[in-house]
């Protein structure tokens, strides 16, 4: 089975008010393809997960520079000075989370568990409204899964079956954004032939990937 | 040859090369971004730490191949030592707040003398977000802080009560600055170092916060 997809194909997936996590660290590991996809549609009113908003010009950054998001839920927006911009005008909704609860709670979302309890956060702000949870003594947070629509992920290279390989700090959010959303579209370096990715290399199983799309639109 | 370093690098300096002392050989450590990344260049002989990037590795060094995929926590060009390892986001932050991590260094705006932190906001001015701040100072073994002492209008940066909003309640370990070093302990703040040059008269004068001097010092 080919799972590889026109640009077409993809820009018929996204919809208004959807959700769409997007991997990346400031930008690195975030699909530039497919994020200019989103951008250059006419998709409005999106809530977008993703790790930071990024740059101005980079990463999500211009999802949130061309309001194509009501919400973002992201652990930091420092980098991105039009999402602050947005967010103290009242335009933009922000839920900021701390990164390691982001990452937990994605992981939460695709993996069949009612949240996670941490401990980070307790004594601050992130803990307003949140249900608290005494377990031997220590006091927790209850962090409620995340799920979404559509994941937008990037990967060094896949097989066609969606077999996934990651490079170096690319890897960031990638494979806990693969397990969970509905749709999982994956941008690749390189795509090859199923069988030459051993077993042993993949970091996410072509089964929780649905589309792939070559760096840059063609395959 | 005589080279003039601006006073506020003077100062970083000083407290970079105070926290490489706090350090073991073999530690694995989270630094911020700022001030803490100048820590491993004043690392005593004989003392090699393993840094976690919380991006997704341990094993951070210096840049050695061009690789636009691989930054550090604050998006810049890194590189990895021999012995390296890459990891999700998850995994990453599993390390952390399981208490794998031994040190973390971070900047503060504002610390106080119960050991609770702020420096992921002030309220109206500026909101960059926590990152993964509230994860390491409430995960890893031990939480220095290094920061120059005041603000730039003279402001004592420790306290006897934070006013922002924080990052961690009761999480700091150490504090180091350019006049002093401080730990937070269960009797209370103790004064436990004065930088070279430092009177106890200056250090008290420019801390808000309570503190009990160290034996050592009187």
């Amino acid at each position: 089975m080919d799972k590889s997809i026109t640009m077409e194909e993809v820009l018929s997936i996204f919809k208004d008010e959807m959700t769409i996590m997007v991997g990346g660290f400031m930008g690195v590991g975030t699909p530039e393809t497919l994020v200019s996809a989103v951008d250059q549609s006419d998709v409005k009113d999106i809530t977008l997960i993703a790790n930071d908003t990024a740059f101005i010009e980079t990463g999500v950054g211009p999802l949130v520079v061309n309001k194509k998001c009501k919400k973002v839920i992201t652990s930091h927006i420092g980098t991105n000075p039009e999402t602050g911009r947005q967010m103290i005008a009242g335009e933009l909704d922000v839920e900021l989370v701390p990164q390691g609860t982001l990452a937990e709670r994605i992981r939460a979302g695709g993996s069949g568990l009612g949240g996670i309890l941490t401990p980070t956060g307790v004594g601050t702000a992130v803990e307003e409204g949140k249900e608290k949870i005494k377990v031997d003594g220590r006091e927790y947070l209850l962090e409620k899964p995340l799920r979404a629509d559509v994941a937008l992920l990037k990967a060094f290279k896949a097989d066609k079956a969606g077999n996934l390989v990651y490079h170096s700090s690319a890897r960031n959010f990638n494979p806990l954004m693969a397990m969970a959303a509905d749709t999982v579209i994956v941008e690749v370096e390189h795509i090859v032939e199923v069988g030459e990715i051993a077993p042993d290399e993949v970091i996410t199983p072509g089964i929780l990937v649905d589309k792939i799309i070559v760096q840059g639109g063609n395959h | 040859m005589v080279t003039l370093v601006p006073p506020q690098m003077a100062a970083k300096q000083i407290i970079a090369a105070r926290v490489a002392k706090e350090l073991k050989n073999g530690d694995v450590v989270n630094l911020g971004i700022g001030l803490p990344t100048m820590v491993p260049n004043y690392l005593p002989e004989g003392v090699n730490v393993i840094l976690q990037s919380e991006n997704g590795y341990v094993g951070l060094g210096p840049v050695t191949v061009e690789d636009p995929d691989l930054v550090n926590a604050g998006g810049q060009p890194a590189g990895v030592i021999p012995g390296a390892a890459f990891f999700d986001s998850g995994f990453s932050f599993e390390l952390i707040r399981g208490g794998h991590v031994d040190v973390t260094v971070l900047g503060g705006l504002e610390v106080d003398e119960h050991g609770n932190i702020a420096n992921w906001m002030v309220p109206g001015k500026m909101v960059p977000g926590m990152g993964g701040a509230m994860d390491l100072v409430t995960g890893a073994k031990k939480v220095i802080v290094a920061m120059e002492h005041c603000t730039k209008k003279g402001g004592s940066k420790i306290l006897e009560q934070c006013t922002l909003p924080l990052t961690g309640k009761g999480v700091v370990d150490v504090i180091v600055t350019e006049i002093a070093v401080f730990r937070v302990t269960k009797e209370g703040l103790v004064l436990e170092e004065l930088q070279e040059g430092v009177t106890l008269e200056e250090a008290k004068e420019k801390t808000e916060a309570t503190f009990i001097v160290s034996p050592n010092l009187v």
